[in-house]
């Protein structure tokens, strides 16, 4: 009846001879298995989009490298909430609190320890964004939906407001100002210092995307998918919940923290003003236009976030207005961008894109990895 | 088969919510390699049980053994790693997840890996992804729903969602099964496969059923417990259960415990062992 009497407790002494067998018969199977693995997959597509990266930005100058290092960082920050809210249905709107964690983070450790190598500094911004998902996912694991929702809300607000209670560590509303490591020396005269930073920066997120997108299509995903479509159900097939939706909030805390310290060093500064609210807003907001469900709904969002911004801008100038209304502009163009793309598109622009070529897989869908 | 200890024997199980008892001192056994109905009208404490049992809920007093061994403190997620698989009432299917993968997800505790491989997908998780995928396949085809495996279950009659369901339910090998209301918004063609799949369970485990399909308990079961008001009325072979003059009591009320043709019993026809002594007919 069942398709082998083996149960689950009693399984653990016959995987061997189970799994070898498939194995020795495919033809060539090391480097099929090899190809077919998520990590060395979504490896391959990081190690394409960075070349793309790379010469995208050896063709342009440096303003077209800051945007590019812009997207490649709000990619970061925009794929980790979508495993949050994309993939296990918890609703953040304090998202930009981790890109602040991630933010000061990576200024405290380069103002007070100038020797540390940026990887060093990256991972331990990285850190830090985690543990402060661990604390913010386990207070709100019992939350749901607007609860949830309001309770990160407060710490959208809350969290950048610390920087102004310690102006002697945090440096107040001016933030943390520190220099940047610009291009290696060997490179000099090849790579600009804001190329190197485009570089550097979507290095880190594709190494965040990866894992990101592995763990999507691998098991931690299809738990956390069970758990968002039915709670009660996934718990009784096996899946602890609780501990699930944390993981799922230490995981897109982690990716919104090395983000923010992706800006940070970009920037050369980390100010509270950065991560205030509206970046939490504009943040999911995003995420809704570009497509909830898929690394490729992060992407879209990221380059609206950057470029619908600078459309704004230009925009702004091109017609010649008050300072008021100019200053403004760019918010009201985004939210009109936005409305307009969802009422046409309501599953977001990758939703729109993947109904076209509707059966063609997308590589680094998060779904059925197959 | 009598000498093995029972896959679940439920003693003197009270359940009060408030003020409110819902298990009254309930006992029953469900023995080893058998299918045994849970029925009783409505709000009698049936789907209690299945909470109790799956840890849902904490009972005020008695004990919960499996094998013999007592079982307390557990909580849902835990199931599969007892052995003991539910299926929901409304089914519960992940709406957003491909049938392969709702399946996969009941499969899940076939793999080890800790958290480390499920970000990175190695160490474990390769073998792991294998293992669980192989087994829901193949899940997929002994439940008649392989050509499904990639469409959401909402996209798919009801019918073959209740399948898919019971395949996700099924696919660990479960030692104990709780089924409640499998045969709910069947057709007669699919509620004769479910009898026939519910009867073959007893191959590999045991089956504890909540149905109100008459026909179809009293088909398939090896023994019947009947509650009322949370306690239990009645406990036997589905014969003495039909023959119960308290079970018709309880469906039928006492005015009209002699008419001809009870609730609790079913259509003559649908009665396959016949060599019993029944009164009735």
């Amino acid at each position: 009846m069942a398709p082998s009497t083996h149960r689950a407790p009693a399984s653990d002494a016959d995987p061997a001879a189970a799994d070898s067998a498939p194995a020795a018969t495919a033809p060539r199977p090391g480097r099929r298995a090899a190809l077919r693995h998520p990590l060395v997959r979504h490896g391959l597509w990081a190690v394409a989009a960075l070349a793309a990266v790379a010469a995208l930005t050896a063709a342009t100058g440096p303003v077209t490298d800051l945007r590019v290092a812009n997207v490649g960082l709000h990619l970061l920050a925009v794929a980790g909430l979508q495993f949050l809210v994309g993939t296990s249905g918890q609703v953040s709107l304090g998202h930009g609190a981790f890109m602040f964690v991630g933010s000061y983070a990576m200024a405290l450790l380069v103002v007070n320890v100038p020797a540390m190598p940026l990887a060093a500094g990256m991972a331990a911004a990285c850190a830090a964004g985690c543990l402060a998902g661990l604390v913010v996912g386990a207070a709100t694991a019992r939350l749901h939906g607007p609860y949830l929702a309001g309770a990160t809300l407060m710490l959208a607000v809350g969290l950048p407001a610390i920087a102004l209670r310690f102006p002697d560590l945090l440096g107040g509303a001016n933030g943390l100002a520190f220099a940047t490591i610009g291009a290696p020396p060997f490179l000099a005269g090849a790579v600009d210092d804001t190329q190197w930073r485009a570089i550097v920066v979507w290095t880190v997120a594709l190494i965040g995307l990866v894992v990101l997108a592995t763990a999507s299509a691998g098991r931690l995903g299809r738990h956390l998918r069970a758990l968002r479509d039915d709670a009660a159900a996934a718990s009784l097939s096996g899946v602890p919940v609780g501990r699930a939706r944390v993981t799922a909030f230490v995981i897109s805390a982690g990716a919104g923290s090395l983000a923010g310290a992706c800006q940070a060093y970009v920037l050369g500064t980390a100010t509270p003003s950065t991560y205030g609210l509206s970046l939490s807003l504009v943040l999911l907001a995003a995420l809704v236009l570009g497509g909830l469900g898929s690394l490729w709904g992060a992407f879209w969002a990221a380059l609206a976030i950057v470029y619908v911004e600078v459309a704004g801008t230009e925009l702004a100038h091109a017609l010649d207005l008050s300072t008021d209304v100019r200053n403004n502009l760019p918010v009201v163009f985004f939210g009109a961008v936005l409305i307009t793309v969802v009422l046409a598109w309501p599953r977001g622009v990758h939703g729109a894109l993947s109904a076209l070529g509707r059966h063609r897989s997308t590589p680094l869908k998060t779904g059925d990895s197959r | 088969m009598a000498t093995a200890p029972p896959v679940l024997a439920v003693e003197q199980l009270t359940v009060a919510f408030g003020g409110l008892t819902a298990l009254d001192r309930v006992t029953f056994d469900v023995p080893h390699r058998s299918v045994v109905g849970l029925i009783g009208p409505n709000g009698a404490g049936k789907t209690t049980v299945f909470n109790a049992v799956s840890g849902v809920v904490r009972p005020r007093s008695g004990t919960l053994s499996r094998h013999g061994r007592p079982l307390r403190r557990h909580r849902p997620h835990h199931l599969p790693r007892l052995g003991i698989s539910r299926m929901l009432q409304g089914l519960g299917l992940f709406s957003g997840m491909t049938v392969l993968e709702n399946v996969m997800v009941g499969a899940d505790p076939l793999a080890t890996g800790r958290l480390p491989g499920m970000l990175t997908g190695l160490g474990r998780a390769p073998r792991d992804e294998r293992r669980v995928r192989e087994r829901a396949e193949s899940a997929l085809r002994e439940f008649g729903v392989a050509h499904a495996a990639h469409a959401l279950p909402g996209t798919l009659p009801y019918g073959v969602q209740k399948r898919v369901a019971l395949a996700r339910a099924c696919v660990c090998g479960p030692e104990l099964l709780l089924l409640d209301e499998p045969a709910s918004g069947l057709s007669a063609d699919e509620m004769s496969e479910l009898a026939e799949r519910v009867r073959a369970m007893r191959a590999y485990g045991s089956v504890l059923l909540v149905e109100h399909h008459m026909d179809l308990v009293m088909r398939v079961c090896d023994r019947v417990v009947v509650l009322d008001f949370g306690r239990v009325i009645a406990d036997g072979t589905p014969d003495e259960v039909r023959a119960d003059p308290a079970v018709e009591r309880a469906y039928l009320g006492p005015a009209e415990g002699d008419s001809d043709d009870p609730a609790a019993g079913p259509a003559p026809e649908a009665h396959p062992t016949g060599e019993e002594a029944d009164d009735g007919r």
